[in-house]
């Protein structure tokens, strides 16, 4: 049973602990800046003349009436897919950047070719139940 | 990029993957092949309907029945040995977890069985039905085996989805499509806040793994409480909305009684089991040493959940919507055995353990039995479930009504069913750990819940006398009931156990209490 004091541990291992996110603050404040920079001095340079058409949704073309237009359906299984994929890939991919010197090894592939098989076999279902087709 | 890549990526250590232990998987392998296998039957045979369905049914009950055989093994297994872990830690083999994965198994045989017949009347998709049925058992066991907080949060995720989904499987109805609904977004509110439970409990213990939080615990002495117990009342909230725990029950009668009948009946009876095994190991496994913080707490649910249950059922007029309010009651019932966990463990006292697992197989049985009565009485579009349609039952059908009367007896707690023997064992625990209020709370709880039940059973044998007016003016009788094989065999099934649960209750008790002595070490 060991006591667990906290006031020392946080003077020594939490200043090294918010060090490693020094980076992430780097970048925040990096995007920050040229964000800031590229917008700011481009509304101070910029000749300024309004005009009712620039506020439009489209310059040219159909004006879209109302503010909400209602979807069709059949977008929704496409962004379905798309997001089902999506997610796939950010888990195919670290195993793809490590398959060859992390020790994964067949045991990876195997993993993985179960992984992206399950997946196959619910597109194959959506496939054949006609999702895929514009109808 | 590549460069960087080629630069950074030595310093990795390499990965090191679990061993694969393939006989603690084999169950939940054997559920998830036979969902996969009914779906693709069902994508790639098209020419026939009937060889598909016919088909499905066989993979289906092939798929149970190869779990339940290597459930059998891991039962003697773990009787040998012990509880072992195994997966680096994340799925626990013990008498807990295969107590509850048979419990949920059962559910989910009677469940299709219930299905078979609901499914050719109300002209739905079988293959579908049965590939759901399979996939939310899978994610029940594997929730059953957890032993890491992350593998709890996603079986809890794959059984919600495939339940969300069974919820709202008769799309034509829109009472299914609202439960369906209603059971989504209230789920997914209460997934997000077990997440945060997790992401706390782990920012105060540095682990996930229940082993690992528990070994913590023992080890080291906290000087602020305050994110553990924030993470544990949030665990509570989310595992205490599946059981359908009062205050957290606010969807439950809507949804069970919006979903197909046949899903009602597994649902009640799975995710309880399921979510109270998930409850049993987080809290009197790996929070054990902190049992008074969470005990006034889950005393606490254990009374609202009695009260509600007990009072708000006694006012309902559909009998669908009472039996999802008596559900709410058990729950309570459960909450005493979870409250008094491992106060008995030692001496010939009975841990609140055991009788929470025994509660959770009888409440199984008893839930099942009386929502195949319901299912068997709905006409199509699964009507016809209210409070006057069973009146006079018992004059016309007689097998029915006494079927109903004995699982609503037991449901009460009367002598000779399991009902009573599982309310026996959760009052004994409660009365051999001290907890002497909870246990009569408990008993009061019970006397005004045979109210309740009482209320229906003589509805049932009251004499109709509508229905003789309207037979005497010579008007169209009341369409016979017709009990189809599936749901006669799980009902009869149902019945017996319930019977054999109450007369010969030692057997299973005794199951019950080894269970959780071989907990994973």
């Amino acid at each position: 049973m060991t006591t667990f004091h906290a006031p020392p541990l946080a003077a020594s291992v939490m200043t090294e602990y918010y060090r490693q996110y020094l980076a992430v603050a780097v970048f925040v404040g990096a995007a920050l800046v040229m964000v800031g920079a590229m917008l700011g001095v481009g509304a101070l340079l910029r000749p300024k003349r309004p005009q009712p058409e620039k506020y439009i949704t489209y310059e040219s073309g159909s004006d879209p009436f109302g503010t909400f237009g209602q979807q069709n359906v059949r977008y929704y299984v496409y962004a379905l897919l798309f997001v089902i994929f999506d997610v796939e890939t950010v888990f195919v991919f670290p195993w793809a950047v490590n398959a060859d010197h992390s020790g994964l090894g067949w045991f990876g592939f195997g993993e993985i070719a179960v992984f992206v098989l399950i997946l196959v076999a619910g597109l194959g279902y959506l496939w054949r139940k006609g999702l895929l087709s514009w109808a | 990029m590549t460069a960087w890549l080629a630069v950074a990526a030595p310093i990795l250590p390499p990965i090191a993957t679990p061993r694969v232990d393939w006989p603690t998987v084999a169950p939940v392998v054997a559920m998830f092949g036979a969902a996969l296998a009914i779906v693709l039957l069902r994508a790639l045979v098209r020419h026939s309907r009937r060889l598909v369905d016919t088909t499905s049914v066989v993979l289906a009950f092939a798929g149970m029945a190869t779990a339940a055989g290597f459930l059998f093994y891991q039962w003697h297994l773990v009787r040998e040995t012990g509880g072992y872990q195994t997966f680096a830690g994340a799925v626990a083999v013990d008498g807990l977890a295969v107590f509850v994965q048979a419990i949920v198994l059962g559910a989910c045989a009677l469940g299709v069985l219930l299905g078979l017949g609901y499914v050719r009347r109300e002209a739905l998709e079988l293959p579908e039905l049965l590939a759901l049925l399979l996939l939310c058992t899978t994610g029940m066991m594997v929730m059953a085996q957890a032993n890491d907080l992350v593998v709890v949060f996603v079986a809890l995720e794959v059984f919600s989805i495939a339940l969300y989904v069974l919820s709202a499987f008769d799309l034509r109805r829109a009472e299914s499509q609202e439960a369906g609904l209603k059971y989504f977004v209230l789920g997914a509110f209460s997934s997000a806040i077990f997440l945060y439970g997790i992401a706390l409990t782990y920012g105060a213990t540095g682990t996930t793994s229940l082993t690992g939080i528990a070994t913590f615990l023992a080890g080291n002495t906290l000087t602020h409480t305050g994110l553990l117990l924030a993470g544990f009342a949030l665990l509570l909230v989310g595992l205490g909305f599946k059981v359908a725990a009062a205050p957290f029950h606010m969807w439950t009668p809507d949804v069970y009684e919006g979903a197909p009948t046949p899903i009602t009946a597994f649902m009640s009876a799975a995710t309880k089991a399921a979510a109270f095994g998930a409850l049993l190991r987080i809290f009197a496994g790996s929070f054990q040493l902190y049992v008074s913080d969470w005990r006034p707490v889950v005393f606490g649910l254990a009374v609202a959940s009695l009260v509600v249950g007990t009072v708000a059922a006694a006012v309902q007029t559909d009998v669908k919507r009472m039996l999802a309010y008596s559900s709410i009651g058990h729950a309570g019932f459960v909450l005493i055995g979870l409250q008094v966990a491992n106060a008995g463990a030692s001496g010939n006292r009975l841990p609140g353990t055991a009788a929470a697992l025994f509660y959770l197989l009888v409440y199984a049985v008893m839930a099942i039995g009386a929502f195949g009565v319901v299912q068997v009485m709905t006409q199509r579009g699964d009507t016809h479930h209210a409070l006057s349609d069973y009146r006079g039952l018992a004059r016309t059908e007689p097998a029915i009504a006494g079927l109903l009367t004995l699982f609503l007896l037991a449901q009460t707690g009367v002598p000779l069913t399991g009902g009573f023997v599982a309310k026996l064992a959760v009052f004994r625990s409660a009365v051999d750990a001290g907890q002497y209020q909870l246990a009569l709370i408990g008993m009061l709880a019970a006397v005004i819940s045979a109210f309740v039940y009482l209320r229906l059973v003589i509805t049932m044998y009251a004499p109709n006398s509508d229905a003789e007016n309207a037979a005497a003016e010579g008007a169209e009788p009341a369409p016979r009931v017709r009990i189809d094989p599936g749901a006669g065999i799980a009902l009869f099934l149902t019945a017996a156990a319930v019977l054999v649960l109450g007369v010969m209750p030692n057997w299973t008790l005794d199951i019950a209490h080894q269970a959780t002595q071989l907990l994973a070490k």
